[in-house]
């Protein structure tokens, strides 16, 4: 390239260029996919592993879970247990094939970052019945707080969520006070020193409540076990 | 941290002696803090003494026991450890855990001050750095308020004070919110001539703005302190505040209530003027204080916090040494800047 | 480039020992900050960061060293990157079959191992221009490095940032946990830290043997 009679030119080898990259392409690939392909199948099973725990764990009694998809209109269809996207809830059923209730995902801005939370809602008592954090990256020490404070958790024991005389809207919509000042049952007691967190799950609850419980609540002869 | 009598060395010529000498300086200042201390005793009782003498203790100590590590004569004399301590001290909840105090104390000199190379190396403020590694390895114990005059203040210490060093203080059941949590989070506005006054809840010595600006007004008028640093954060944080407030009021409250709440009277008064964390220009101060003003509206009102002037100086005093390389004092007798010959 | 391995003037155990401590990656050569930095803020992280890492400069070192001789130096870099990616994305795979939680605490670091610099820089430095044991060794002690490095930073912050050491309360009941620490800023004041220490043990250690 530099046209220096003392060095010489610089020649390129193509052909070996090519042969390396080729070659050492080739087998790159072919690791990479049969890594995947030997993998895939435990991951999968891992993903639905971790979620039926969570689905079992806000569910108190529940065995079994199945995963449904429910439509703007409120349509119930079951879907395989590796589904994702909008609109899922997870049925729990008892030792006898009962329905104890669905597990509903909700998730909200906390303090720092986004906070994904399961609760478990249950159609005899008209209440959440359970709840736990799915990711949460916020403050160590002050916003995982909502995921290991006893007393903010006993919020979600028997939260209620009953639907008002006309069964399009809740009753009392969920609302947050501030620690220690919990009167009504659909009151959610905040955690002194974090605040915001537990202000914004209890809201995310809230939210999700208000549009999903309306929409699910008539339905509850549709979630049925698997054969 | 007003106090350093580096006037000599920081300046550019002509230097003239004017009087001030380190020790001087630092009476002074003690003198002007000596109002504000003295209401954080009335208003929080025995635990602000107590908040207040670990702090300036593990200041001095923290001050006495590097130099004799380093082999040098002790430093204490010349009172920038005690003026260290007794802003740090006065920048903590009443109701912190004495423990937490003394690291507090420790980090004020060895991290913030020592490791810079000491007394006019550090470009941070050390009160506020020791504050900023407190609120950040303690959260939930900085952030906790203990009720303004409390009814047993003077004869009983609270228990979150006393706690086993490294262990967690017991909860306060007490706790209140200060005007600016109460804002932020539940919107609810504090009078203003509480605010004044001081009957609010907050930091140890943070809350009586009369008191700190009359101590400034004493250091100003003693030509020890650049007026045009407090004056320009109270002007950027009336404006901006006036102007947020105008447009969204539910989110902004209006600019007294900035100006008076928080730390932001001691923060202006006494920090923000830290003569070695400051400009050397007059033009310079003015944008500091502009800086920190700006800063300070944009934390409290957008960020997740509801307070933030320490972080307010804390980036502003980073941001010195570049705005004494901007704007250079003028070669005595030239026309032209330093820069040109 | 090909056939210098007569610059191996050490023994094969040396190759492994000197990343232990002489050469130690991350205190000595101060490489690969950014997952030392990002993930120990426990210890159990920190391990499993440091045994992915060590097990992809193990096979890039031995792929990298075995096809030394047959790659133009040209396409050496592209080479070895593409050799690395392919590891990294099966120890990613890997970690998410053995644990979703930890590839979840992991999280973007475990695919941000092809772009640490300690990979590449011993298939450059080393791999591509010795023999297959001595690049396996010198990756093996470099790895076991990394890990011990990042061992002793996850352990600090956690011991200090919550009481516990690989999540097993060690410290007496109400212990005040430090968050700082396991927040990013208590990774640089632990790094500073045990920096520190290292420079000055090497120090001391100088001043004794000559």
């Amino acid at each position: 390239m530099s046209g220096t009679p003392h060095l010489e030119a610089p020649t390129t080898p193509v052909w070996p260029m090519y042969r390396t990259l080729v070659s050492v392409g080739l087998v790159c690939g072919l690791l990479i996919v049969s890594a995947y392909e030997l993998t895939r199948p435990i991951i999968q099973r891992n993903k639905i592993a971790a979620r039926q725990a969570a689905v079992l764990q806000v569910l108190p009694g529940a065995h079994a879970s199945r995963t449904f998809r429910v439509d703007e209109a409120g349509a119930v269809t079951p879907v395989p247990p590796e589904s994702e996207g909008e609109g899922l809830v997870f049925a729990g059923f008892d030792a006898q094939r009962r329905l104890v209730g669905l597990a509903i995902e909700a998730q909200g801005m906390g303090y720092q970052d986004v906070v994904r939370v399961l609760y478990g809602y249950s159609f005899e008592q008209q209440a959440v019945i359970g709840f736990r954090v799915l990711e949460s990256r916020d403050t160590p020490g002050l916003g995982d707080r909502v995921e290991t404070d006893p007393a903010f958790l006993r919020n979600f024991e028997c939260l209620d969520v009953s639907l008002g005389a006309d069964g399009k809207a809740l009753a009392h919509p969920v609302e947050f006070v501030k620690q220690g000042q919990k009167v009504s049952p659909w009151q959610v007691d905040g955690i002194t020193g974090a605040t915001i967190t537990s202000r914004a799950v209890a809201l995310m609850i809230a939210r999700s409540a208000a549009t999903w419980i309306p929409r699910v609540a008539a339905r509850r002869a549709e979630f049925r076990p698997e054969e | 941290m007003t106090a350093l009598g580096k006037t000599l060395e920081i300046r550019s010529s002509p230097h003239i002696l004017s009087g001030n000498r380190v020790d001087t300086i630092m009476w002074n200042v003690v003198l002007a803090l000596l109002p504000v201390s003295g209401f954080a005793v009335y208003a929080f009782g025995i635990a602000a003494v107590l908040v207040l003498a670990v702090a300036v203790g593990s200041c001095v100590l923290t001050e006495h026991l590097l130099c004799r590590v380093a082999g040098k004569p002790t430093t204490v004399a010349d009172g920038s450890a005690v003026i260290t301590g007794l802003l740090y001290g006065l920048t903590l909840p009443p109701g912190l855990a004495l423990w937490m105090v003394a690291v507090g104390g420790v980090v004020a000199i060895a991290v913030g001050k020592a490791l810079f190379g000491g007394l006019g190396q550090n470009p941070f403020n050390p009160a506020l750095v020791a504050r900023a590694i407190l609120q950040a390895a303690f959260p939930v114990a900085m952030t906790t308020w203990a009720p303004i005059l409390a009814a047993g203040r003077f004869t009983s210490v609270p228990a979150s004070l006393l706690a086993w060093p490294f262990s967690a203080p017991a909860p306060d059941a007490t706790s209140t919110a200060t005007p600016l949590s109460a804002w932020k989070f539940d919107h609810r506005l504090t009078e203003t001539p509480d605010l004044l006054l001081g009957t609010t809840a907050g930091s140890v010595g943070e809350t009586c703005a009369v008191l700190i600006l009359l101590g400034g007004a004493w250091l100003i008028a003693r030509r020890m302190m650049n007026w045009r640093i407090p004056a320009a954060i109270f002007a950027t944080v009336a404006a901006l505040s006036a102007v947020l407030h105008a447009f969204d009021p539910a989110r902004c409250a209006g600019p007294e209530f900035m100006l008076l709440s928080g730390g932001l009277m001691l923060g202006a008064v006494f920090m923000a003027t830290d003569m070695v964390g400051s400009p050397m220009t007059h033009l310079g101060c003015v944008i500091h204080g502009v800086v920190i003003g700006v800063l300070v509206v944009v934390i409290r009102v957008y960020g997740g916090m509801p307070e933030g002037v320490m972080y307010a100086i804390l980036l502003a005093n980073a941001l010195v040494p570049h705005l004494d390389r901007l704007i250079q004092p003028r070669v005595y007798g030239t026309k032209g800047r330093g820069r040109k010959p | 480039m090909a056939n210098d391995e007569s610059l191996a003037t050490t023994s094969p155990t040396d190759e492994f020992l000197k990343g232990l401590w002489r050469e130690n990656p991350t205190f000595v050569q101060v490489l690969g900050m950014c997952p030392t930095l990002a993930v120990t803020n426990s210890a159990t992280n920190a391990i499993a960061m440091g045994l992915a890492t060590t097990f992809v400069l193990v096979a890039s070192n031995l792929a990298v060293s075995s096809i030394r001789r047959f790659v133009p130096k040209q396409v050496r870099i592209v080479t070895f990157i593409l050799l690395i990616a392919t590891f990294v994305t099966v120890v990613d795979y890997a970690i998410q079959a053995i644990s979703l939680g930890l590839h979840k605490a992991l999280g973007a670091f475990i695919a941000l191992i092809v772009v640490n610099c300690i990979i590449l820089g011993r298939a450059e430095a080393f791999a591509s221009k010795n023999g297959l044991l001595r690049s396996a060794l010198d990756g093996l002690g470099m790895g076991v490095g990394f890990t011990l490095a990042l061992l002793a930073l996850g352990g600090v912050r956690e011991l200090v940032g919550r009481g516990s050491l690989f999540g097993v309360p060690l410290l007496w009941d109400g212990y005040q946990g430090w968050v700082v620490m396991i927040l990013p800023a208590g990774g640089f004041f632990t790094l500073a830290a045990l920096l520190l220490f290292v420079q000055w043990r090497k120090r001391a250690a100088k001043e004794v043997t000559p």
